[in-house]
């Protein structure tokens, strides 16, 4: 009796351990699906990675505060630790970009005088939609931060996201009140832009270490470390002139750019709204921006 | 109060931590600025609670649950949709089965045993990756993000510990 209770049990044992087995290689079947999928670009994976933004943007906005708050007293003390030599470096600056400015000044005049004699047609100005970075990627294999701001803040996939220092990279993926914004040092991120002092047009690639490299510049380029990149506007997707980077160095034919923006110490960042985009359909405010909270 | 409320509809919240911890572990890693001084990976905080709980609680994390709260990390991080849900979920499996090698065992048994799973998922993602990606993805970071995942999962499982027994308690 005791011997047939004993062979129940396993036997149970054995049906569980048969579903659990079932189960994983399902799951993980599913899981590859789902990559395939994703791979070739579904709507389905889109609008569900939206929904997952949005449904986790609420917590994140609230968890994102006390890290940035903690990583800034880091900062803070940081910049006590040199302040001494930081102001003396600072006032050399100062006097540098005083000088900077004046010559400015002098060559927007000429410039507005020389464009007026021309008749040359303005680039239509852009607005601009400020949000607060509440995410950011973590993960080993892509660079990206999450915004929050979306589709109701006229936030449209492809448009370019900067901050004061220069280019941090496009729409990715649109979420009511969320997105996702693909960094330039990305894998898969590609920038069409313009070596400045020379006028050479390539193409800007990400290997999501922090040094990018210019890829399809024309043959003879001449790049040199210091030039500066800039976007070049051509696919009409990204307005010209964006400051991106710093070229360092050029070693046989690979031309690396540092870019101006630091990745790590990105708060808050201002989505450009294509003049030629859609409006939002609601949101009267539209164009004047979400203010940072 | 609150404990009997709970009671009534028959929820009992300590079978409930498992899962919300790896949820929380979850959102832990997109969660910006945590992490200043190492800014290009985040420990794989749910790879940890996945371990943990296939060890000490696997019928609180089944399989599917799991799966669920991977594809909510793939979708957080913009990883490739069921990287981390594919890698959770064989770790999930593999740990559950031999559970019985680690309980009752010292913390450094389990750590150690830890240390072979964070190599493991870590050489998995970065495979996938490239194939993915069809490119040789660099392995710096992801190694880091494994010696970092490795080194903090002492601090994180005593986390994990404290809120299982203040939940307990009050239940």
């Amino acid at each position: 009796m005791r011997q047939r209770g004993g062979e129940t049990r396993r036997d149970a044992i054995s049906i569980r351990v048969m579903v659990q087995r079932l189960a994983l290689l399902l799951l993980a079947g599913a899981a590859v699906t789902l990559m395939l999928l994703d791979k070739s670009d579904t709507r389905v994976v889109e609008r569900f990675r939206a929904a997952v933004l949005d449904t986790a943007s609420p917590v994140l906005e609230v968890l994102s505060q006390p890290a940035i708050a903690i990583s800034r007293v880091v900062e803070e003390v940081k910049f006590l630790a040199y302040l001494h030599e930081q102001n003396a470096r600072l006032r050399e600056e100062n006097a540098r970009l005083m000088h900077w400015r004046a010559t400015a000044l002098r060559l927007r005049q000429q410039h507005a005088g020389l464009a007026a004699l021309l008749d040359a047609r303005a680039d239509p100005s852009s607005t601009f939609v400020s949000a607060r970075v509440i995410g950011d990627s973590g993960g080993p294999f892509v660079r990206t931060v999450l915004l929050n701001a979306g589709r109701r803040d006229g936030v449209v996939g492809g448009q370019a996201a900067i901050n004061g220092n220069g280019l941090v990279g496009r729409v990715a993926e649109v979420g009511l009140r969320s997105s996702r914004i693909l960094l330039i040092t990305d894998l898969n991120s590609r920038i069409p832009i313009v070596v400045e002092p020379s006028r050479d047009r390539g193409v800007l690639e990400g290997d999501n270490s922090n040094v990018l490299t210019i890829g399809y510049l024309p043959a003879g380029a001449r790049t040199s470390p210091g030039d500066r990149i800039v976007t070049s506007g051509h696919g009409g997707v990204f307005p010209a002139e964006l400051p991106v980077g710093v070229v360092t160095s050029v070693e046989g034919g690979v031309v690396h750019v540092q870019p101006f923006v630091q990745f790590h110490r990105l708060d808050y960042v201002r989505v450009v709204k294509h003049p030629f985009d859609r409006p939002p359909s609601r949101e009267p405010a539209a164009g004047r921006g979400r203010a940072p909270r | 109060m609150k404990g009997l409320a709970w009671h009534r509809f028959g929820v009992r919240p300590h079978l409930l931590i498992p899962a919300t911890l790896t949820l929380a572990a979850v959102l832990l890693s997109v969660v910006p600025g945590g992490f200043s001084a190492l800014p290009e990976t985040t420990p794989f905080f749910a790879l940890m609670a996945v371990y943990h709980w296939s060890i000490y609680r696997p019928e609180l994390l089944p399989a599917p649950v799991v799966f669920t709260l991977g594809l909510v990390q793939d979708g957080l991080t913009g990883e490739p949709l069921g990287l981390f849900a594919l890698v959770l979920v064989v770790v999930h499996g593999l740990v559950s089965t031999q559970r019985r090698a680690f309980l009752g065992k010292t913390f450094l048994i389990e750590w150690f045993g830890f240390a072979f799973v964070a190599v493991g998922a870590t050489l998995a993602c970065w495979l996938i990756a490239c194939v993915y990606f069809a490119a040789l993805v660099d392995p710096l970071p992801v190694a880091l993000q494994g010696i970092l995942t490795f080194a903090v999962y002492p601090c994180v499982v005593w986390i994990f510990a404290r809120v299982a027994r203040a939940t307990q308690r009050t239940a």
